[in-house]
């Protein structure tokens, strides 16, 4: 039993390394995340200029840019592989399962890495106060994590259809609206300095939308994968 | 046959009634008639998407093309009955609050719906190949009904203090509706929903021949 969890950990950490290396060569997918997301951040703060926003706002921007940015990138781990033609080899290879939490683990890196840069230029950029910060990188994680398991399983079914850039933001923006409010509110209370009480509700949402979709996405990417 | 005959006859009574009887609601007057209209076509919206849902479910499970013809034609349906409540809300909402769209729930709670409709029909279009059409927008379609609870708890919480006028509609139900009110509500209700099951068995009917005309002339 031990070695065969064992395995599949290994398969899911050698899938994962597969698509980190072959990034690293290219650097595709994480150029294109980075400067997408500095572009819309840079026009935010560009058109507001002089102008003091409200945290209530900021909050909203900071969350559009991150947005953006996912449905500008995130869909590229299922899409390279159809273009490359190497998803019939890797069916062959691995697990759905394996296959599914590789690029779930490859997604959320690449979010996570996206926030590391977007973070300090949205701080300085726009002047964001951010007074609780503990709550506001507990919201920030559960928030990637929700928002990479469902865009995850939504960039495979986008992958097998024809028209796939403007599909993957149709598809994803009605899914994803619950954590969007819920990540803007909970991001908003942890500006004011709220303390982790006051943002509980918001945590609780947004771990218990975190887990339905993993689950979810686990189930049905057998029938997206099979074929 | 005769099912059909009723249907007709239980939305002309439930018309002219509604039109006939006192309004509803004192203070909007003659504007609150549109709610024996607006919530069946809302109902019928959401019915619809369940609907749906479950014929998503089916055929993954089953494999059986019928399923996801029934999936298509009920979310056809609802993205049409969609369009009519949000269109009836807007007109509502205008007599009644001033303005055509304010973002109260239940307003973000049908627009939600209209999304996820489009999106499904657009992720069908985008796709040829029948099986694949068929999974993937089953898989599409459950995960969509999936977020759905999620709606419910979190748009009220955030956007109640926007419109506290929301609750006319509700609280007339609960608190105040006369026995004629509720016996005119309830037949709109049913004749709405039966008319959901005719044109849902109608437009299954048309796709499937359709799908047997194509086949045929293929072969040839």
């Amino acid at each position: 039993m031990g070695t065969k969890s064992s395995t599949w950990t290994s398969r899911v950490s050698a899938l994962f390394l597969k698509d980190f290396k072959s990034e690293l060569r290219t650097r595709y997918s994480l150029n294109a995340l980075v400067m997408f997301a500095v572009i819309t951040l840079t026009v935010v703060s560009f058109s507001i200029g002089m102008f003091s926003l409200s945290s209530k706002i900021k909050s909203s921007l900071f969350w559009i840019v991150i947005f953006f940015s996912a449905m500008s990138g995130l869909a590229q781990v299922f899409i390279k592989e159809e273009e490359a033609k190497t998803s019939t080899l890797l069916k062959l290879v691995a697990s759905p399962e394996s296959i599914f939490a590789g690029k779930l683990l490859y997604n959320l890196v690449l979010l996570l890495f996206l926030e590391i840069v977007i973070v300090p230029l949205f701080v300085i950029m726009l002047g964001f106060s951010i007074l609780n910060f503990w709550l506001f990188l507990c919201v920030l994680v559960l928030g990637s994590l929700g928002l990479v398991c469902a865009t995850t399983i939504i960039a495979a079914i986008v992958a097998k259809a024809s028209v796939k850039g403007a599909l993957f933001a149709v598809l994803s923006f009605p899914i994803l609206l619950p954590l969007l409010v819920t990540v803007i509110s909970g991001t908003n209370l942890a500006s004011e300095g709220a303390s982790f009480s006051q943002g509980l509700r918001d945590l609780q949402i947004l771990f218990s939308y975190a887990v339905v979709m993993f689950v979810a996405s686990f189930l049905l990417f057998d029938f997206v994968w099979e074929e | 046959m005769w099912w059909k005959i009723l249907i007709g006859l239980l939305i002309t009574v439930v018309v002219i009634s509604v039109f006939l009887m006192p309004p509803p609601q004192k203070e909007l007057g003659d504007i609150s008639r549109i709610f024996f209209f607006h919530v069946p076509v809302a109902w019928v919206t959401v019915l619809a998407f369940l609907v749906a849902m479950i014929n998503s479910v089916l055929y993954l499970s089953k494999k059986n093309p019928v399923y996801d013809i029934q999936a298509a034609v009920s979310s056809q349906v609802g993205f049409l009955f969609a369009i009519l409540a949000t269109v009836s809300g807007a007109i509502f909402a205008k007599n009644a609050w001033g303005s055509y769209w304010n973002w109260d729930p239940r307003e973000i709670s049908v627009f939600i719906l209209l999304l996820i409709y489009g999106a499904y029909l657009a992720l069908r279009s985008a796709i040829e190949m029948e099986d694949r059409k068929a999974n993937l927008s089953a898989v599409y379609s459950i995960l969509a009904f999936i977020t759905v609870p999620f709606l419910v708890f979190v748009v009220p919480r955030v956007f109640q203090s926007l419109h506290p006028t929301d609750s006319i509609i509700n609280s007339q139900i609960k608190i105040q509706m006369p026995p004629l009110v509720l016996l005119v509500f309830l037949s709109s209700l049913l004749g709405f929903s039966l008319l959901f099951v005719w044109i849902y068995n109608l437009e299954i009917k048309v796709t499937i021949l359709h799908k047997k005309i194509k086949e045929s002339s293929t072969i040839k």
